[in-house]
């Protein structure tokens, strides 16, 4: 091997170093010299040889280690028995954690925030409200499993930056159903347009749509069932009904039989050629809010509260393009999406509960939408601008019209992203926005954001 | 006339949502090499659907409505397992209302299962990358591994469909038989490959070298899942200069730069193996494959 040119090398040198020395002495230290000289070769030629034997040796061995290896890992792997044996934890759930942290820069105070024209109860209005400065974003914990070979069960916690818990979803869902249906019931994020079933880590952008902030509170999850169906076709139709509580925003906490939230809803999707896919659905929610109290100023500059009863009804067409070379979105892909919201109101209010408790009648016709877009435009890396607005319509309050002021303002906000995903785990995120939700007020805002996600692995949702 | 009429348009409106055909199995295959298996053993018994295209990183799909349409109406799933579509299988799965597909049925089946798995860590941590608990999930680049698989599924759609044991039984041995004729010459021709040094994109080749005996160097992902570094390159780079290859292999769906980036400074080519069938020209099926993913690398050796 590479031992043989050394050798010969060495052998060279010696036998050029050795007439050198050897004219320089007599015919006795020759002779003498000679003999060490041979000596040493001897030596040398004997310490090369064990060497060689001895890196043969190592390289049979290695070759034996390896090919041992190879058996030993192929034996390991026959089709093995589930590990665990009489593990009492090997039936336990998976678990994930969504980890997020989020700093924000806002050039107004929040303190004051609203989205004009639009009534929203001062609990939602803490919920969307921005904060500024460090705070943990929206981490979550999720457990779930199959309960067995009828039923799956997810529960999911969400952690607020104020120190508080709230249970977001904790459903128990069918997978044994034919046809195409799947029954799930408890609390679960309606199925209602595109973005509102999705996890605010799944997001691409930090806060919900201006829309959804103002029809929905951010996102809508009810305690209830839903039915959901899809056709027998090779196009992708879904069809879903909801019956729920209907205690959050846009309905009221209420103590009766009955439901106080149905949902009713279609999508319909599929693909074009190998590098598009798409998706477009229409929704409709109905809730029946009782005395939904919220915040106002009266004609006279006066902070009134005023109460709302009757019906909601939520109409939203949504639809999404997803673009991908030959459908591989490793490397590059592109997200188009958008969603329109317009609600109807109509029934009664009371002006000022508090203390002039004028009665009246309530009719409210409010829109919204959004559009964004998100590129990757290389592994790990994601670009989106996302403009939205609202127009909060026509609101007619009856006798009160003489009471309550009705701003012609239509919030706006746009917004741009970049977000570095280091693995399918790990995503930072800069945000920059101008909000114009509060008349008079253009609050320029810069968020940095994390979002982790650890232990069972998420889902890839379209 | 009228009635004319309504046939047209009901007969269009039908056909814009094509149902499927009632006779045939629907299969829904993960991976095309799965899809081109069922195929082989099905004949005209099943009508197969591929979720995937060999230009796609099976890692990393979506649970799009396309997919969940065909998932809806399949009789039968056969993926790769090993948590090689854990991103996406399990919510496809939970969301079509499908009973007959779900993990635990005979219309759920994982191919990984019927084959020795290499590279089964001992522990697992995400700071590894994309590791597999089960294992290393790229088991079809041996083919011995997809005859196992053959026999497996075979007996599956027997038991799915046993009006046509006899059918799937017979394409079976029909199959085996002409397998293991081409394993034999493709083992002959492959022959020079023993022992040949090689560097992969990712860490998806090592039943491929397991079976031919070739000799992975390094791999261009600093580890499995995360896209090669200019770092990284430069370290394989100097390690080739130590220890040379004979050629950087990469699959279709892998981007190209960082195998090109190496391939000319270590003046070696890039080898493009078809890695599932639909990956080249000639992968047109399973034995198309193996024919081009030998001659693919025989041609790496002139």
């Amino acid at each position: 091997m590479s031992f043989k040119p050394k050798t010969l090398a060495a052998g060279i040198a010696f036998a050029l170093a050795a007439p050198c020395h050897a004219q320089a002495a007599d015919s006795a230290d020759l002779a003498q010299i000679r003999s060490e000289i041979k000596q040493m070769q001897q030596s040398y030629e004997a310490r090369i040889a064990s060497l060689e034997a001895r890196l043969k040796q190592a390289e049979t061995d290695v070759k034996q280690a390896a090919s041992q290896a190879r058996e030993a890992v192929a034996t390991a792997a026959q089709p093995a028995p589930a590990r665990g044996g009489d593990n009492i934890n090997a039936f336990n759930p998976g678990i994930s954690l969504i980890l997020s942290g989020l700093y924000s820069n806002l050039s107004h105070d929040p303190a004051n925030y609203q989205i004009t024209g639009f009534h929203l109860p001062s609990s939602v209005l803490g919920d969307i409200r921005p904060q500024r400065g460090f705070s943990l974003g929206e981490s979550e914990l999720g457990i779930s499993a199959n309960v067995d070979q009828l039923f799956y069960g997810n529960l999911n916690f969400a952690i607020h930056p104020d120190n508080t818990v709230s249970t977001e979803e904790a459903f128990i869902q069918t997978t044994a159903l034919p046809q195409g249906l799947t029954l799930k019931a408890g609390r679960f994020f309606s199925g209602i347009g595109y973005l509102n079933a999705q996890h605010a880590h799944t997001w691409d952008f930090v806060d919900a749509p201006l829309a959804y902030q103002a029809f929905l509170g951010g996102q809508f999850n009810n305690d209830g069932v839903q039915l959901r169906w899809l056709a027998p076709t090779d196009t992708y139709l879904e069809i879903g009904a909801e019956a729920g509580r209907g205690a959050n925003y846009p309905g009221t906490g209420r103590d009766k039989n009955g439901a106080g939230a149905t949902a009713l809803y279609a999508h319909i999707g599929g693909d074009v050629g190998t590098s598009n896919s798409w998706l477009a659905g229409l929704s409709l929610l109905a809730t029946s809010p009782q005395d939904r109290q919220w915040d106002d100023v009266d004609a006279a500059g006066a902070g009134v509260t005023n109460g709302f009863t009757g019906n909601s009804k939520l109409w939203i067409a949504d639809g999404v393009w997803k673009w991908a070379p030959n459908g591989n979105a490793h490397d590059t892909n592109f997200k188009l999406q958008g969603e329109y919201l317009r609600r109807v109101e109509d029934g009664s209010l009371v002006f000022d509960t508090a203390t002039a408790a004028t009665p009246g009648t309530y009719s409210a016709t409010q829109s919204g939408w959004y559009v964004q877009g998100v590129y990757q435009f290389a592994p790990y890396w994601r670009a989106g601008l996302r403009t939205e607005r609202l127009d909060s319509g026509n609101v007619d309050y009856g006798v009160n019209n003489a009471n309550l002021l009705r701003p012609d303002y239509a919030p706006v906000r746009n917004a741009m992203m970049v977000d570095y995903n280091p693995s399918e785990f790990s995503r930072i995120r800069l945000q920059l926005a101008q909000d114009k939700s509060r008349q008079g007020v253009s609050d320029n805002q810069i968020f940095l954001q994390y979002q982790m996600s650890l232990g069972a692995h998420g889902a890839h949702q379209f | 006339m009228s009635n004319r009429l309504l046939k047209f348009v009901f007969s269009a409106a039908l056909g814009s949502f094509a149902v499927p055909a009632f006779a045939a199995l629907n299969i829904f295959a993960c991976e095309p090499e799965w899809g081109a298996l069922a195929h082989e053993l099905g004949g005209d018994k099943v009508d197969v659907y591929n979720a995937t295209n060999a230009f796609q990183d099976p890692h990393h799909v979506q649970a799009k409505p396309s997919l969940l349409a065909r998932a809806r109406n399949a009789d039968m799933v056969v993926c790769t397992g090993s948590q090689l579509e854990i991103g996406w299988l399990p919510i496809l799965l939970r969301q079509t209302g499908n009973p007959k597909i779900q993990p635990g049925k005979p219309g759920y089946f994982e191919a990984s299962g019927y084959v020795r798995m290499l590279e089964v860590p001992s522990s697992v941590d995400r700071s590894l990358g994309d590791v597999h608990p089960g294992g290393n999930p790229h088991i079809q680049t041996d083919p011995r591994n997809i005859g196992m698989v053959a026999d497996a599924m075979a007996k599956r759609l027997a038991e799915i469909d046993p009006a046509n044991r006899a059918y799937y039984q017979s394409n079976y041995k029909s199959f085996a038989g002409r397998w293991q004729a081409a394993i034999v010459k493709w083992e002959k021709e492959a022959a020079p490959l023993r022992g040949m040094p090689i560097v992969v994109h990712h860490k998806a080749f090592i039943y491929l070298e397991n079976w031919l005996g070739l000799n992975e160097l390094a791999a261009l992902e600093p580890k499995p899942g995360v896209e090669p570094s200019s770092g990284h390159l430069s370290e394989v780079l100097a390690q080739l200069q130590r220890q040379p290859a004979k050629a950087v292999i990469r699959a279709a769906y892998n981007d190209g730069r960082g195998s090109e980036w190496l391939a000319e400074r270590a003046k070696i080519p890039v080898v493009v193996v078809p890695f599932t069938v639909g990956g080249s020209e000639r992968a047109k099926d399973l034995f198309g494959l193996f024919d081009d993913t030998v001659q693919r690398l025989l041609s790496a050796l002139k």
